[in-house]
């Protein structure tokens, strides 16, 4: 529409192994969202190819795609994106559904995780009765539900203050150890830290790709 | 299965969300469908009611009346049939089992003890008129020969004109006042069915000869012969023979038309169903308009709703939701939305139908055919798949990530 083509993303080189803890850093407007949502099967590169568990993803068909994403990946979202006329519990058991899980294993599943993300009491709130943090938490939950092996968490602690921020992150330290890959976009640079490579992203380029300490 | 009745349940809860929209959106099949329900419903009691008295009247049976085409009847000129007629037919034409001659006089006033009825019409005829329309008296008799024989002044009621003239249980006996003369009752009908609005309840027979000697000339242009056949195959045979004869009498020229017509009952069935048929196309051209109109409000609040619900429709796409899982919640929708405005036009069509049955007095009781209400359900929900998949495949094909992005 501006008449100008922007290269969100340009010549990016990644791959990711199972089990990483990743920190994507950047500025902002940098292609950081762009390039979760192609690792989320949600955008398709106009160029390059990308590769899910050694599948070509541009090849896969429309159900495919909803497929991948609902099992093998759980995606929070920068701007929370959940359904607004649904509770907290129901945005949860969203994706269960789609997952095809039977009526009566979806509401303890969804609770359950909806306690990890310590919201129990709120499950019949709508979004627009939470506030930003506790819209975050459902946001984190709806992601976790499904035990996906990827967890892409677009700024998931941007609205977070440091005990919750604390919380989270400690919830993600636990899917590492049982062998989920996570990787988060963050301005912070206690995250980034925490994390076991570090990926700074300038104009669409990766500019740095750093291995830190393994995860504390 | 279990997934897409999820997303039927994600439907209702979208539609629960501006129901009073839904109602109104659905105004055109409410319509749609309360036109036919209404329609079918006073049509069945018709066209259960006309089947009912030719079912009495016995297929095997014809009927001779005067005509003159209308243009011809405007000029003044005016067809007859007279008792001469009758007895040659009688006489000549093989194959008759009963043949009855039937003056009908339209209205009149009956006045008993200050009671006072309008009639749709009293009339004139014989003894085996019961026979042949298998309508007999309930109580007190009916007429007999000799009532013809000497012109008797006397009446058998149709039995809403005994109770509205506040005549006794067994009126035999009493003395009415038809038109400023005074008639003996001898006897009452039994009830039946009213017949497009005729009631023979609210008639009254007199003997033949008495309906002529009121009259005089003017009898023989209301005179009609009712006659029934003994074999059914015979019908077409004495039809032939009626009309020879009869052209014969009365002198029409090789090259004239008959001043008369012989209908069979089957083929005033015939009739009456071309008439209801016609109503009933005229119907389902305003219904199928209605329905179109109604099916494009659908369409039009369902590609509101998919616009207005894009982001939505990005979550659950980035969620996990397959094309067909939109294509299902959104399809579901729009037949749901149908199926509540066919719900609500059966409704308002069953009230109609009652008040048209109130309204009207005389109309055959009002029958809602479950043929009708499964065919408005089926006709709707065939618009909400019709016109939902325009608006479902919109949702369905959305680009997650534009549908994302969407403001
Ligand atoms: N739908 C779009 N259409 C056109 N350009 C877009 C679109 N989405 C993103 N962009 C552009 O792509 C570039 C990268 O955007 P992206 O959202 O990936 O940035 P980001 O690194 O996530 O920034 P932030 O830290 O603010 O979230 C930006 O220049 C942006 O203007
Ligand atoms: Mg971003």
């Amino acid at each position: 529409m501006g008449g100008e083509t922007i290269r969100a993303l340009d010549g990016v080189d990644l791959s990711v192994k199972q089990n990483e803890y990743i920190a994507i850093v950047g500025t902002s407007g940098s292609g950081k969202s762009t390039l979760m949502n192609i690792i989320g099967c949600l955008d398709q590169p106009t160029g390059g190819e990308y590769q899910l568990n050694g599948t070509m993803v541009s090849l896969l068909g429309d159900t495919a795609l909803s497929v991948a994403r609902n099992r093998d990946i759980g995606f929070i979202f920068q701007s929370f994106n959940l359904l607004p006329r649904a509770t907290a519990l129901q945005n949860v058991i969203q994706p269960l559904i789609y997952s095809g899980l039977p009526r009566k294993d979806r509401k303890a599943k969804a609770l359950a995780a909806l306690e990890k993300v310590g919201l129990q009491g709120r499950e019949g709130h709508l979004p627009n009765q939470l506030s930003g943090g506790q819209r975050q938490r459902v946001a984190i939950a709806r992601a976790l539900v499904t035990d996906p092996a990827i967890i892409l968490a677009d700024e998931p602690t941007g609205n977070l203050d440091s005990n919750t921020t604390a919380e989270i992150m400690a919830l993600f330290d636990g899917l590492i150890e049982t062998g989920h890959s996570i990787i988060i976009v963050t301005h912070e640079h206690d995250i980034a830290e925490h994390c076991s490579r570090q990926i700074t992203i300038s104009d669409g380029k990766i500019v740095a790709d750093t291995r830190v300490g393994a995860a504390a | 299965m279990n997934r897409h009745f999820e997303n039927l349940a994600l439907a209702l809860s979208a539609l629960r969300a501006n129901l009073m929209q839904s109602i109104l959106t659905t105004l055109g099949i409410i319509v749609g469908v309360a036109s036919v329900i209404t329609v079918v419903s006073v049509m069945q009691g018709f066209s259960s009611s006309i089947t009912g008295q030719f079912e009495n009247m016995g297929s095997n049976t014809l009927v001779v009346e005067p005509h003159v085409p209308f243009r011809e009847r405007i000029s003044g000129v005016r067809a007859k049939l007279t008792y001469e007629d009758f007895e040659a037919i009688s006489r000549r034409v093989d194959d008759i089992e009963i043949i009855v001659p039937v003056i009908y006089q339209m209205p009149g006033t009956l006045k008993y003890r200050g009671e006072q009825a309008s009639l749709q019409f009293f009339m004139g005829t014989v003894s085996a008129y019961a026979e042949l329309n298998n309508h007999f008296p309930e109580n007190g008799r009916f007429l007999i020969p000799s009532d013809d024989t000497y012109r008797r002044k006397v009446i058998v009621l149709g039995s809403d004109i005994r109770k509205d003239l506040n005549l006794p249980a067994e009126p035999a006996g009493e003395y009415v006042e038809l038109n400023s003369q005074w008639y003996k009752v001898v006897g009452e009908m039994e009830a039946q069915d009213s017949f497009l609005g005729f009631s023979r309840n609210k008639m009254v027979i007199m003997p033949f000869q008495t309906a002529v000697g009121l009259l005089r000339e003017k009898a023989s242009e209301k005179m009609q012969f009712m006659i029934r056949v003994h074999n059914i195959d015979d019908q077409d045979r004495v039809k032939e023979q009626i009309k020879r004869l009869l052209r014969k009498r009365h002198n029409i020229g090789p090259n004239e038309r008959d001043d008369f017509k012989i209908n069979s009952s089957d083929q005033m069935r015939e009739q009456f169903e071309t008439v209801l048929d016609g109503v009933t196309f005229v119907v389902a051209a305003i219904v199928g308009v209605s329905l179109l109109v109604g099916g494009i409000g659908i369409m039009n609040i369902m590609l509101v709703s998919v616009t207005e619900r894009t982001r939505e429709i990005g979550i659950c796409k980035a969620l996990g939701a397959t094309r067909n899982d939109i294509l299902v919640q959104f399809l579901a929708e729009a037949i749901i939305l149908c199926l509540l405005g066919g719900l609500i036009g059966i409704g308002i069509g069953y009230g109609l139908g009652a008040v048209v049955e109130l309204a009207i007095p005389g109309i055959p009781a009002v029958v809602v055919p479950f043929w009708a209400v499964a065919l408005s359900l089926g006709f709707s929900s065939l618009i909400g798949i019709v016109f939902g998949i325009a608006p479902a495949s919109k949702a369905a094909n959305l680009d997650p990530i534009i549908a994302l992005h969407y403001e």
